[in-house]
C-alpha cells in the first residue's frame, strides 16, 4: 500500500491517505454484520471508492449463538484505484465475539486494528469458541493494534433514553460499532441516517436508537483518543457516468429483463427456492410491472419443464438454480436440446458434491454444465466473471439461445451472487437489440429446416397452420416427425453438434491481458478473473514474463484458443475444482498445463495466485 | 376452458384434428377410442387448432399428441404437467390438453399432479388407467391391485395402489371425472364437460391394455354386468342403480351403503349427487367406492368454482402495472442508491 500521512487540523488527529482498505466486520449470525457490511459499502460507494465485498455467512438460518459455526462475516475492498477482489487480508477486523475473532483473526493483516466488543466475551462465549483463557488478556494478540472496547455497555449508554427494552436496544450495537469504523476511516455518517430513517419509518424509537448508537459510535472514536491514526482512501478515477452498487444475483435479473425487453418480448423465470440462487427469484417476483411472471416451482424438475413450455409459446424462459439442482435438470436439458428450444438454465455454483456446501463458493459444476447429460447433448456453456458482469452473461446467454434454438447454462458461483460491485448503468440503448423471429407461413414452414446457423425456425402455437409436435424422441431432418432409423440419427446428432459448435463463429475471438505470446500465461474462468487479473497485474509490474486470458465461453470455446494457448511456453490454469477447465483445455488442444486447484468454500486470494506464478517463472512447475 | 371466442371461419370437424401419423397402437388398445372420441369432441368446443396444444409425458397413453393436427408437446417421463403449467403461465389463452397415464401420472410425476391441481391452472389433464406399464412391457403400475402377478411382481403385488380420483381430490381438484374407453358417449360427454370447466380438469378414463391387462375393467364394460358395478352420477339426481334402477347408495353415518329401493326405502332417503359441493367430503365419499362392495361412479365427481393460477398471474401483473405503470429499464438500473461519477 501507498501511503502518505497529513495532518488534519480541524480534528488534530493524523490522517493516513491509504489506496486501498480492506475491512471485515464479524460476529455471530444475530449480529446484523450482513447489515453493517452492506451500509459500509454503500456510504463507500457513494464516496467514489471502487469496491468488491465478500458477504460469508453459515447455511443455518439461526445457528447457536457464540458458535464458531455462526459465525457471519462481511469484508468490504475499497480503494481509489480499480479493484478486482474483496481483497487478501484485512487492515481492521471488527469481532463482535470470541467465535468471530477465533475464526476470522487469521485474515488480519500483521500489525492490523482489530476491535472486538469486549463485553461478549464472557467465560460462556470462549467456551463455546474454544478459548481455554481469555484471548484479551494474554500476550497472544500482542502483534495486532487491539482496541478491546465493552461496545455493549457503551452502546446501551447511548440508547438507553430511545425507550426500547433491553434485548431491542442491544441490538443496536453493530451500528454502534459501524459507527466507530466510519470514524476510523472518514466515512460520513449521512447515507445510513437517511436509510436507518426510511427502514425504520414505522418505528420511530428503534430509527431513534439506531441513529443514536451510529452517532455514539462514531463521537467515541473522536473523543475517545484510542486512535492515534484515521485512514482516508480517496475517490477512484473510474469511468465517468451514473452508478450504482450491485451483486451477481441482481446483476443477473436485471440482464434476464434487459434480454428480454431488447427482444420484444416477456421474460418467464422458473425456479425452485436454492441457495445461493434464490435472490434471483426475489429480485424477479418483484418485477411483475415489468411483464416478469416468476413461478415457483415444486421442484426443480418442474421448474425446468414450466420454463420449457414458456420457451415453446415463445417467451423468453429461464430456470435458475444450484449445482444440486442442475443435475435434477439433466433430463428436461435433454429434452430442450432435443427440441431446440431456446432456454437459458443460469447455475450458481456453490460447493459439492451432494448438498455440499450450501452458502460457500466452488466451481466445480463445469464438467456437469459441458457433459452431464444422457447421450450426445452439446450446449452453450458460459460463465460471468464478476458481479457486474453477470448482467452482460446473461444478456449474452439470451442472444445465444435465441440466434441458435438452443439451451444455454449460464455459469455463476455464490461468490459472484453475493459480492457487490460498482456498477455503471448502461443506456437502454446501447445495450444490444436480440433479433427474434417466428415463422407464420405455412407454405414453407418445415418444423426441423435449419438456416445458415443450424437454427431451426422458433414456430410458436397461436400461429395458424404451423401446428406441429415436437418431443424428445429423435426427430426426422427437415420434417421433425419421430424416426428411429440410424442414418437419420447420426445425421441429426451431428447437425446438433455442429450448431452449437458453429456458435464459436458468433462470439468474440479470445483476448489475452498483457502480451500476445511469451512465457507464462494463466487461464482462467468465472470468478477467479478478479483474483487472477491482480496477480497477473502485479507480477508484470514486477517485470514478470506472465499474460492472463479470462474465458466467458466455456462450450465452445472461442475459434483462436488454441492459437493463444500455443503463443506461451507454459500456462497455469487457477480454478476451485479439481482441474476441470485445465482437463478440458489439455484434452482438445493436446497443449502441457500447470492445474492449480482450492477448494476451501472460498475464492482464491491474490497473493496465492502470485506466489504460483513466481514459483512457477522461477523454475518449478509444480 | 369456456373463455374463447367462436370462431368464424367454417366449423371443424373430426377429420381437421388428425395428423397425418399412422397411429402405432396395439390394435384392439383402448387409446383408439379415447383418441376418437377427442376427435369429436374438439371441434365442439369452437376453439381454433392453432390455439390448442396437447402434452404428454412418456407412456403408451403419451403418444397421442402425435395423432392430432393441433399444437403438440411430447414430454419426458411424468414431466407432462410441469411442462404444461409453463405453457399456461406464459400464455393462459392457449386450450391446453395433457395425456397421461397411471405410472407417468401418479408414479414418477405423481409431484407434478398434485401441485397442478392444486395451482387450478385452466388444464384437461386425462390420466388413461390401464393399471399396468404398457411402454416397458408389462410391470405393475401405482394403480394394480395387492396380490396382481406382473413381470415385476411374480410373487404378486405388494404396493398398496393409489385411487387417481381420491389423490386428484385430495389435492383440492376443482373438476374430478371419470369415464370408460369404450362407453363411448359417456366419454365424449365427459370430455366435453371437462373441456368447458374453467381450472384443472382431472378425468380418469378406464382404459383397457389388451396385451398386458386384458379385462382389467371388464367387470364396468361388460353389458351384462356394468349395470351392477357401476353407477352414473348425474348432479342433484339420487344414486340409483342396478339393470332394474332398484338399488341405491344410501349414507349410514358417514359410510355409504347399497340399498335396494322398496320395503320403506324410496328414492328420498338415498344420497343425492351434488357435483357443485363447496367441500369435497362427498366427491372423496364416491371416490372410495370401489367394485365389488360398491358399484363404480363414473360421472362428474366434482366442479366447484375456484381462480385459476393463471387469473391471479395476469390479475397481478395487471395491478402491477396499474400502481406502478409498465416498467422502464432506466428505472429498474437505477433502483436503490445510485451516484455520480463525473
Amino acid at each position: 500500500m501507498i501511503t502518505s500521512s497529513t495532518s488534519d487540523s480541524a480534528k488534530q488527529t493524523q490522517v493516513e491517505v491509504l489506496e486501498s482498505v480492506a475491512v471485515r466486520f464479524a460476529g455471530d449470525s444475530g449480529d446484523g454484520m450482513q447489515l453493517t457490511g452492506t451500509q459500509f459499502t454503500n456510504t463507500s460507494a457513494i464516496l467514489g471508492n471502487d469496491l468488491s465485498t465478500l458477504p460469508d455467512f453459515p447455511a443455518e438460518i439461526r445457528a447457536p449463538a457464540g458458535s464458531l459455526g455462526g459465525v457471519s462475516g462481511f469484508q468490504i475492498n475499497f480503494s481509489s484505484r480499480r479493484i478486482y477482489t474483496p481483497g487478501d487480508r484485512v487492515h481492521a477486523l471488527i469481532a463482535m465475539n470470541p467465535a468471530a475473532l477465533k475464526t476470522n483473526l487469521p485474515d488480519l493483516e500483521e500489525g492490523g486494528i482489530l476491535i472486538v466488543n469486549a463485553d461478549a466475551f464472557t467465560a460462556g462465549n470462549l467456551a463455546k469458541a474454544g478459548y481455554e483463557t481469555n484471548p484479551l488478556e494474554d500476550d497472544g494478540l500482542r502483534n495486532f493494534r487491539l482496541h478491546a472496547l465493552p461496545i455493549e455497555r457503551l452502546n446501551s449508554e447511548a440508547v438507553k433514553d430511545a425507550g426500547l427494552t433491553t434485548k431491542a436496544a442491544t441490538r443496536c450495537k453493530n451500528f454502534y460499532a459501524l459507527g466507530l469504523v466510519y470514524w476510523l476511516y472518514n466515512r460520513p455518517l449521512e447515507p445510513t441516517l437517511r436509510w436507518i430513517e426510511e427502514k425504520f419509518a414505522k418505528s420511530p424509537a428503534v430509527a431513534d436508537a439506531n441513529a443514536r448508537a451510529l452517532r455514539a459510535g462514531y463521537y467515541y472514536g473522536e473523543t475517545a483518543e484510542i486512535f492515534p491514526l484515521t485512514y482516508r482512501v480517496e475517490r477512484a478515477a473510474i469511468a465517468p457516468g451514473r452508478y450504482r452498487k450491485i451483486t451477481g444475483n441482481e446483476a443477473a435479473a436485471l440482464g434476464f429483463i434487459a434480454a428480454a425487453r431488447r427482444a420484444g418480448k416477456q421474460l418467464f423465470y422458473a425456479s425452485y427456492p436454492i441457495t445461493p440462487a434464490s435472490d434471483v427469484l426475489h429480485e424477479l417476483a418483484r418485477r411483475k410491472h415489468f411483464g416478469v411472471r416468476t413461478y415457483q416451482a415444486e421442484d426443480e424438475i418442474a421448474a425446468v419443464c414450466a420454463a420449457i413450455g414458456a420457451a415453446f409459446t415463445g417467451e423468453f424462459a429461464v430456470t435458475g438454480t444450484s449445482g444440486p439442482g442442475m443435475a435434477l435438470k439433466s433430463e428436461a436439458l435433454g429434452l430442450a436440446v432435443m427440441t431446440e428450444l431456446p432456454l437459458v438454465l443460469l447455475n450458481v455454483q456453490r460447493g459439492g458434491p451432494s448438498t455440499g456446501l450450501p452458502t460457500k463458493t466452488e466451481q466445480a459444476d463445469l464438467f456437469q454444465a459441458v457433459w452431464g447429460r444422457n447421450g450426445e447433448c452439446p450446449l452453450p456453456v458460459l460463465a460471468a466473471a464478476s458481479a457486474p458482469n453477470c448482467f452482460d452473461m446473461a444478456m449474452e446467454a439470451f442472444r445465444i439461445a435465441a440466434r441458435f434454438m438452443t439451451p444455454v447454462i449460464l455459469l455463476s458461483d455464490g461468490y459472484l451472487a453475493n459480492g457487490a460491485e460498482p456498477w455503471r448503468i448502461p443506456e437502454e440503448d446501447d445495450l444490444p437489440k436480440i433479433e427474434v423471429e417466428h415463422p407464420t407461413d405455412p407454405e414453407s414452414f418445415r418444423p426441423y429446416a435449419r438456416d445458415a446457423a443450424g437454427a431451426r425456425p422458433w414456430a410458436i402455437p397461436g400461429t395458424p397452420g404451423l401446428e406441429h409436435r415436437v418431443g424428445g424422441l429423435e426427430k426426422a431432418d427437415l420434417t421433425g416427425t419421430v424416426n428411429y432409423e440410424g442414418p437419420n440419427h447420426e445425421r441429426m446428432v451431428h447437425l446438433r453438434a455442429d450448431k452449437v459448435a458453429g456458435i464459436a463463429a458468433d462470439i468474440p475471438p479470445q483476448e489475452v491481458s498483457g502480451d500476445p505470446s511469451g512465457e507464462l500465461l494463466v487461464v482462467s474462468w468465472g470468478s477467479t478473473y478478479g483474483a487472477v487479473t491482480s496477480a497477473v497485474e502485479r507480477c508484470r509490474g514486477r517485470g514478470m514474463d506472465v499474460s492472463s486470458a479470462h474465458l466467458h465461453y466455456l462450450e465452445p470455446f472461442p475459434r483462436n484458443l488454441g492459437e493463444v494457448l500455443r503463443s506461451f511456453r507454459r500456462i497455469l490454469v487457477p480454478e476451485l475444482n479439481l482441474g476441470q477447465l485445465d482437463a478440458r483445455l489439455r484434452a482438445r488442444y493436446l497443449v502441457e498445463t500447470t492445474g492449480f486447484s482450492k477448494m476451501q468454500g472460498k475464492p482464491f486470494l491474490i497473493h496465492e495466485i502470485e506466489q504460483k506464478i513466481e514459483s512457477m517463472l522461477n523454475g518449478n512447475n509444480g | 376452458m369456456s373463455a374463447h371466442t367462436p370462431q368464424e371461419t367454417p366449423p371443424l370437424t373430426a377429420k381437421d384434428f388428425a395428423s397425418d401419423q399412422e397411429v402405432r397402437w396395439c390394435p384392439g388398445c383402448g387409446d383408439y377410442s379415447i383418441l376418437a372420441q377427442i376427435k369429436k369432441v374438439l371441434p365442439r368446443l369452437g376453439i381454433p387448432r392453432e390455439q390448442t396444444v396437447f402434452v404428454s409425458g412418456i407412456g403408451c397413453s403419451s403418444r397421442f399428441p402425435y395423432y392430432l393436427d393441433t399444437y403438440g408437446f411430447h414430454g419426458i417421463h411424468g414431466r407432462p404437467l410441469a411442462i404444461a403449467s409453463g405453457i399456461k403461465a406464459a400464455h393462459p389463452e392457449l386450450s391446453v390438453w395433457v395425456v397421461t397415464g397411471d405410472g407417468d401420472g401418479l408414479s414418477i410425476g405423481g409431484n407434478h399432479l398434485l401441485h397442478t391441481i392444486r395451482r387450478n391452472f385452466d388444464l384437461n389433464i386425462l390420466l388413461f388407467n390401464n393399471r399396468i406399464y404398457g411402454l416397458t412391457k408389462g410391470q405393475y403400475s401405482p394403480t394394480s391391485e395387492v396380490g396382481k402377478l406382473t413381470r415385476s411382481s411374480p410373487y404378486g403385488v405388494i404396493d398398496f395402489p393409489l385411487h387417481p380420483l381420491s389423490v386428484a381430490i385430495g389435492a383440492e381438484a376443482s373438476f374430478v371425472a371419470r369415464t370408460i374407453d369404450v362407453n363411448v358417449k359417456h366419454l365424449a360427454y365427459v370430455l366435453e364437460r371437462a373441456a368447458r370447466h374453467r381450472g384443472t380438469s382431472f378425468v380418469e378414463i378406464y382404459q383397457d391394455c389388451n396385451i398386458f391387462n386384458h379385462k382389467a375393467f371388464e367387470y364396468a364394460t361388460d353389458k351384462r354386468t356394468k349395470a351392477d358395478t357401476t353407477i352414473e352420477l348425474e348432479h342433484g339426481r339420487p344414486l340409483v342403480f342396478g339393470p332394474n334402477r332398484d338399488r341405491g347408495i344410501r349414507l349410514n353415518g358417514l359410510d355409504p351403503e347399497v340399498v335396494t329401493l322398496g320395503d320403506g326405502i324410496t328414492e328420498d332417503d338415498l344420497l343425492f349427487h351434488d357435483e357443485r359441493a363447496a367441500e369435497p367430503s362427498l366427491a372423496y365419499l364416491l371416490s372410495r367406492m370401489h367394485y365389488p362392495a360398491f358399484p363404480e361412479p363414473i360421472g362428474v365427481f366434482r366442479a366447484a368454482e375456484r381462480d385459476t393460477y393463471e387469473d391471479l398471474l395476469v390479475e397481478q401483473t395487471r395491478a402491477a402495472v396499474a400502481k406502478q405503470g409498465t416498467g422502464r429499464l432506466a428505472d429498474l438500473f437505477a433502483d436503490g442508491d445510485t451516484w455520480l461519477v463525473e
